[in-house]
């Protein structure tokens, strides 16, 4: 990989925009973490439980029946919503604890929006003995009241924010507020490809397990690449995960932000679309904000794609045109996630049904001889409670 | 150029209180300057309100929060500085402010905004020494003391940023964000001496000191103090005498004699 540099820079991108207390911490784990990444014993270890803990190789399923009712290309998908807890971010966690764990530190911090994250930190750190703080918005947890539970009951400390909105910017606030104070003894476990460096890189390299894994699969499988590769992007995790093992193919990737009511709305979390260039959570990136530098508070369905940043790498692949970021509105969104329901038997997460949208789109501009992979990042389990309340519940049939 | 250079002409120990701009609102934000240079303070950190201070605990929080309901941005902060000046006072004014707001600007404006308002210092505690060079070479350029932090986990950075620094070395007490702490580790008398050995110019120390016994220890162990959120809370305290206009006067007076008690 070309980037970052040694100043953690994606081209202008990313750096370390933060406090003076948290440059030596963010070196030790810089350099923990290149030890790490070139120990093989770390490599089997992180694999080892990505296969037998999480499930992995998750499976690439050919969605014969959503390509025969779009009409057009063929349309995979990578289906990280059957590793265990249901999404992606236990790729990330699980690669981030045993690091920590490697550091001896055995308290472990996380921010979490909808409840995802916090509940794959909760279980890695379950599963490795370690104690977990997780921050959440005091909003998000009335929203997400299920998965606070189940942060609990893996025996989580969830731990209520009540600065600014009360969402997942003000969690990762908080979050690093208090490992400020903590940082001799405490590990950070971000959940997105967010935050000053290394966070980014290093949750690229525990992420990219996705694209590997992928490209494999389907070159195995077909003996070419996909031609088109969609992941949805809200920090961007999953999406550059995917991505990674792609960036030097011939392969179009598209990025699907969050549109909310509409991109010209002002109520969406499209930050790359609509964002300017600024400084979030220690890096410098894409954001929404005023202009006097004032983070404006985003607006989508999904709680995993309510940020109001973007990671600095996906800033860094927008700005050279390697990357296309695109948008999807909520209802765009939710029609997806129906149909692919009743096609497939599939039950999306709503921020995965958003690159599922952009899929399905795209796929009618194409011919059957080409390839669409999408990667589905998390199941919609965690989204009946919002989609029946979008939905008008069960008296209106749905 | 102002690099290695104290802004401190002649002085026992250094008063430095920080207050945040439009807090409770205009006015006042400069009748409290105007007290605080009464009541011996070297120069004024003035913060400007944002809305993810990341560096900041509950009780600047708050002021922030009270400060952008009244509409104060960084322009009007910048602006508020002229006024403190025009109204008398005669300290030098450090403008503290988070990174983006410094981004949003550009860099030209930020400047002319920075002279035209009468400004000799600027604090960007999200803007480590590694992603402040430019910034420390434009401030040097247009006079403007930049000044520098060192932290309890600074350890081997401690020698560059002090080597670098302007105006005078900010010197966090402990581990955490601004606030209000009841006691200090034992271990920071060793690391003020470590970097009073390469600095150059004054070592104030700030982060929780909010009471006469810390200003007391730490005048003995450096050059002086800052304080902040001990401030801000007695401001926070006194805004209903603050913004009466019959209670005005009574509720300067009562921060007039709060800050002549955590002094002497």
């Amino acid at each position: 990989m070309k980037y970052p540099d040694e100043y953690g820079r994606f081209g202008e991108f990313g750096g370390k925009y933060v406090p003076e207390t948290l440059m030596k911490p963010l070196y030790e784990l810089e350099e923990a973490l290149k030890d790490a990444l070139s120990d093989s014993s770390f490599q089997q270890q992180y694999h080892q439980m990505l296969q037998k803990y999480s499930g992995r190789p998750t499976a690439l399923t050919f969605a014969d029946q959503l390509t025969k009712h779009v009409g057009g290309a063929n349309i995979f998908l990578k289906r990280e919503d059957l590793n265990h807890t249901g999404a992606h971010k236990i790729n990330n966690a699980i690669g981030q604890a045993l690091l920590s764990k490697r550091m001896g530190k055995k308290k472990l911090i996380a921010e979490t929006g909808a409840g995802q994250h916090g509940v794959a930190s909760a279980t890695v750190a379950a599963k490795f003995g370690m104690d977990c703080k997780v921050f959440m918005g005091e909003e998000d947890i009335d929203r997400q009241r299920l998965n606070v539970f189940r942060m609990q009951l893996l025996g989580a400390e969830v731990v209520p924010v009540t600065s600014g909105n009360k969402t997942l910017k003000d969690a990762v606030n908080e979050a690093i507020r208090y490992w400020v104070q903590h940082c001799e003894d405490h590990f950070y476990l971000m959940g997105s490809a967010v935050g000053p460096h290394p966070y980014p890189m290093m949750v690229r390299e525990f992420q990219r397990i996705i694209g590997d894994e992928a490209k494999e699969q389907f070159f195995n499988e077909f003996g070419k690449l996909p031609d088109v590769v969609i992941a949805c992007v809200g920090g961007g995790s999953n999406a550059i995960g995917m991505f990674t093992p792609f960036l030097e193919e011939d392969v179009k990737l598209i990025g699907v932000e969050a549109g909310g009511k509409g991109v010209e709305t002002g109520e969406h979390a499209a930050t790359i679309t609509k964002g300017t260039k600024g400084v979030i959570h220690g890096s410098m990136t894409y954001l929404l904000q005023n202009q006097y530098g004032e983070i404006i508070e985003p607006y989508s369905i999904s709680a995993g794609l309510d940020y109001p940043g973007v990671g600095p790498e996906h800033a860094y692949l927008a700005k050279i045109g390697r990357v296309v970021y695109e948008s999807v509105t909520d209802e765009e969104a939710i029609l997806a996630l129906e149909t692919l329901a009743k096609t497939e038997g599939i039950l999306a997460a709503i921020e995965s049904a958003h690159a599922v949208a952009k899929g399905i789109e795209i796929a009618k501009t194409l011919s059957n001889e080409q390839s669409i992979l999408i990667c589905l990042s998390g199941r919609g389990d965690k989204d009946v409670h919002t989609l029946m309340k979008t939905k008008g519940g069960v008296e209106n049939g749905f | 150029m102002v690099s290695n250079k104290s802004m401190f002409q002649q002085f026992d120990k250094l008063f430095i209180p920080f207050i945040t701009a439009g807090d409770p609102n205009e006015e006042l934000t400069i009748d409290l300057a105007l007290i605080l240079e009464k009541c011996g303070a070297s120069a004024i950190e003035l913060g400007v309100p944002y809305s993810d201070p990341l560096a900041d605990g509950p009780v600047i929080q708050q002021a922030s929060i009270r400060a952008r309901r009244n509409g104060m941005n960084i322009e009007k902060a910048m602006e508020l500085a002229y006024k403190m000046k025009e109204r008398g006072l005669k300290i030098p004014i450090i403008l503290f402010t988070y990174f983006n707001p410094v981004l949003q600007l550009g860099e030209k404006y930020f400047f002319t905004l920075m002279e035209k308002n009468r400004l000799e210092g600027l604090l960007i505690p999200d803007l480590p020494f590694e992603e402040s060079g430019w910034m420390r070479k434009k401030c040097d350029e247009h006079g403007i003391y930049f000044i520098s932090m060192v932290a309890p986990t600074s350890y081997n950075r401690i020698k560059k940023i002090a080597e670098n620094a302007a105006g005078f070395l900010y010197c966090v007490s402990s581990l955490g964000v601004t606030g209000e702490r009841q006691s200090f580790d034992e271990r920071v008398s060793d690391f003020i001496s470590h970097v009073k050995k390469y600095a150059e110019v004054p070592v104030a120390v700030g982060f929780g000191i909010s009471s006469n016994e810390h200003v007391k220890k730490f005048f003995k162990i450096s050059d002086g103090v800052v304080v902040g959120s001990a401030i801000v809370k007695q401001i926070e305290k006194l805004i209903p005498l603050l913004t009466n206009a019959n209670t005005k006067q009574s509720g300067l007076q009562e921060f007039e004699r709060f800050i002549h008690g955590l002094l002497h």
